[in-house]
This record gives C-alpha cells, structure tokens and sequence, in this order.
C-alpha cells in the first residue's frame, strides 16, 4: 500500500486516476480504516484528501455552507452557522458513534460509505444538499440522493472524489429535523432514520417539504408521495397521518438483527411524523 | 515498499518515526515510540482504548494511520502526569477506585481530560455521553463518573484538595 497526502486537487485526481480501482480516498477514515484492517479491502493506494486546501473549511456561500469533505463532526457541532440554518443535519451528524468519532468521521465519508444506515445522509438529503465531486472532467454538483446506488456502492467515477457538501441557504420560515431509532440512547446504528425539512408561508401554510428515509431500502430514500401530504396544509394531524402512511408505504426494507420489515416499515411512519412536527415548530421559529 | 517519514509533536516533544502507510497511529505509539499506555481493544474505533487527542481533538488512534500525524500535535496518557504529580482526574480515579483491571483507564483519562477541557462543569448525563465512545467491562461506569464529577469539581476550585494527600504522588 501507498499512501499520498496531496496538496492540491488536480493531484489527488491525477492519483486517483492512474490508480484505477485500487485506490481509496481517506477523509475521516473511520470506516476506511476499519476495511483496511480487517483485509476487507487491500489498495494499493490511499489518497488522504485533508491537505488539501479547503478540504477542512466551513465557508459561507450564497447564504449556504458550504462544508470541505475533511470537516469532522465534532467541528460542525461547534460551527454556530451551520447549526443554526439546519439544526436537523448537525443533529445527524451529532449522532455517529462515539465522541472519538465524531473527532474523525466526515459528512462526505458517511455519504460515500454508502451504508443505507447513514446517519448524516436522510438529514442532508432533506436539506436539498449536494455534492461536489472533483474530477479528472473537472467539478460537477450532484444532488446528495443521487451519490449512493446501494449498499456500498456509488455513482462517483474513476478518478472521482467528493470535495465539499453545500447545504443552500434555508428559506425563511424553514426548519428541518432528523430523527433515528434504535434500541438504545447512543453509540448505535439506525434501525430507522428520516429526515424532513419544510418551509411555511406568511400565514403557516406548508408551501415546500422534502422527506427522506434512511435504513429502509438499498439506499437513502427522497419520498415526493410524503412531502406532498405536507404541501397546502397547516401540517396538521390529518396532514401528518398522510405523511405517515406515505413513509410507511416507500419502506422495502430488509429482515435482519436491528429490526423485521414489519417494525422498520412501521416505524418509518412513527418517525416521519414526530420529525415533522419538531421541523415545524423550528419553522414557526 | 519504503517506509514513510513523519514529524510530529507528541506531548510536547518533537518526534520523528518511521512507519510502514498501512501503520495505525496506534501502532506507532505502542511499537515504535514505546508508548504503551494506549491500548488496542477492539481496532474498529468502538471501545476507545486507544483514545489520544490530535491537534486538541479527541480521536480514536486505531482509526487514524501513523503517516497522518505529520505536522499534528498528539497528546496521549503518558503526558497527563506533570512528572511524579498526577493529573486531578488520575488521583480522583484512584481515590475512587474507579478501576479494576485497567485496560480502559488510559483512554477514559484521555477521553474524561478533554470533556473537562471542553466543558469544565459538564452535568453527568453530559459526561456519560461524552464517555459513551469507551468501554468498561468491570466497573458499571459508576465510579468512574463519580471520579470525573469529583475531579471537574476540584478543578473548579469548588473543593479544596488535601495537599497532604499521599495519593498526588506516583510512586
């Protein structure tokens, strides 16, 4: 194994391309390393992206943040801006694993893990975030959803590699909210996870939602049939039982030690609502 | 393949080593440095036995490879002692036998030392989940918080410590 810590992009893809499939990009690598360790990968080459200028910054942009694919979590907790545009995605970010690795862990390495328990990634995909992946073809922006394609798997290129997520700027009277469950306080994975995010009207009037799952399919789920249940309603009771029924019925979850398709499936809709509900109190300010 | 040279500050001292790309921070530490007091529990980031800090930031160093330490500053157990005199939360561990076999100890006084540098007066539900990240398996965790609670209230000033305490000295 080589390791390269380069300086600039253009030599991280330059790496990364002449590689070819046996390289990996270390951002937090606190999954990285666990693969690497127990021989589940053997690269030939690990490309640590964090000396890279930017890759550790948090910079305002356009009213958003945009986040460098190095920032740990820990530093997003701490990060005033961010926490106050979207409570719902540091939240998130706030509960994988322990203290120790939230020093480490990265927004951009839990979306490129590709686990469909990613804790981070309902929350962002809520949040309308994208990515920005560098490349031998240069920059593209890629909404979040469209990064993993299963478990595992994502849609980044040869060559390519995640450089920064941009949450955009909340629009007013906006809130969003994640929420997972799991069988204990902390230090878990999620048997289910759902983040929602919606923005009211002058008069409280529900006029955009986005409503994601996460652990109950192949990949993170944008559920439009339950973001429409919100839209032109005061997100009240009859609205968030819609809402509920919608999330209930995207699940195509697995059977496995965390939880049966019929818990996880029903949970979905538990979930759904209670993060709505936080999400709109957050709106109402 | 050649080993890799890294310079790094470790509990204040200019270090140099060489490691192999595929070395953890940890066996570095442990292997290289002789710096024991780190320990190997799990390997996958979840018992926190290896807890050391970088660049002030409370990390697992099982997860963290040798040659990213370039440039950083690492505090590991072995720096908590200023030379005989232990670290408030060493004495009130003792003090509240807050230990058994002692494999977990090295890195919950690393993990307990950045709470209370993060947050000098952190509630307990605050220092339990603070701790969640480190494994006991022979004292229930309660002493321990007690030992932390004690040693952050000390550190405050709000209890006078004994100086005569035979305990401040290792020996």
């Amino acid at each position: 194994m080589r390791y390269e810590a380069p300086q600039s992009v253009d030599t991280a893809v330059a790496l990364l391309a002449e590689a070819a499939g046996s390289a990996h990009v270390l951002a937090g690598g606190t999954d990285l390393l666990v693969r690497l360790r127990s021989g589940h990968i053997e690269p030939e080459l690990v490309v640590d992206i964090k000396r890279i200028e930017g890759m550790r910054a948090i910079v305002e942009e356009d009213g958003g943040w945009r986040i460098g694919a190095g920032v740990p979590s820990a530093e997003l907790g701490e990060h005033a801006g961010v926490r106050g545009a979207w409570p719902g995605v540091v939240e998130a970010a706030g509960l994988i694993g322990s203290t120790q690795i939230q020093g480490r862990a990265t927004l951009a390495g839990n979306l490129c893990n590709a686990s469909p328990a990613a804790d981070s990634v309902p929350a962002m995909v809520a949040a309308g975030a994208t990515a920005r992946i560098a490349g031998p073809g240069g920059t593209r922006d890629v909404a979040v959803e469209d990064i993993p394609t299963g478990p595992g798997r994502t849609s980044l290129r040869p060559g390519e590699f995640v450089a920064s997520i941009y949450l955009p700027a909340p629009a007013p009277r906006s809130g969003d909210a994640y929420l997972r469950f799991i069988p204990r306080t902390e230090m878990d994975i999620a048997v289910v996870g759902c983040g929602v995010a919606l923005t009211l009207d002058e008069g409280g009037t529900c006029i955009a939602a986005r409503v994601s799952l996460g652990a109950v399919a192949a990949k993170v789920l944008l559920v439009g049939k339950a973001a429409a249940a919100l839209v032109g309603t005061a997100v009240d009771d009859t609205a968030l039982a819609a809402l509920s029924a919608a999330c209930s019925e995207a699940c195509s979850p697995i059977d496995d030690k965390r939880g049966t398709v019929a818990f996880r499936t029903h949970v979905a809709g538990v979930l759904a609502e209670r993060a709505a509900r936080i999400a709109l109190s957050r709106a109402k300010g | 393949m050649s080993q890799i040279h890294v310079t790094t500050k470790i509990n204040g001292d200019e270090t140099e080593f060489l490691c192999e790309p595929e070395d953890t921070l940890l066996d570095v530490l442990r292997d290289r440095l002789g710096l024991t007091g780190a320990k190997e529990g799990c390997g996958t980031g979840d018992c926190g036995a290896c807890s050391v800090t970088v660049d002030d930031r409370l990390v697992c160093s099982c997860l963290m490879l040798g040659a990213e330490a370039e440039g950083r500053e690492i505090a590991t157990i072995e720096g908590m002692a200023d030379g005989e005199v232990l670290h408030p939360l060493q004495r009130k561990f003792i003090e509240h036998a807050a230990l058994q076999c002692g494999i977990c100890t090295p890195g919950i006084l690393v993990a307990a030392k950045s709470l209370l540098e993060n947050n000098p007066d952190p509630s307990e539900e605050e220092a339990r989940y603070w701790l969640a990240g480190n494994l006991c398996r022979c004292t229930g965790y309660d002493k321990i918080i007690r030992a932390v609670m004690d040693a952050a209230a000390e550190m405050r000033g709000e209890i006078a410590n004994d100086p005569d305490d035979s305990l401040r000295r290792a020996s």
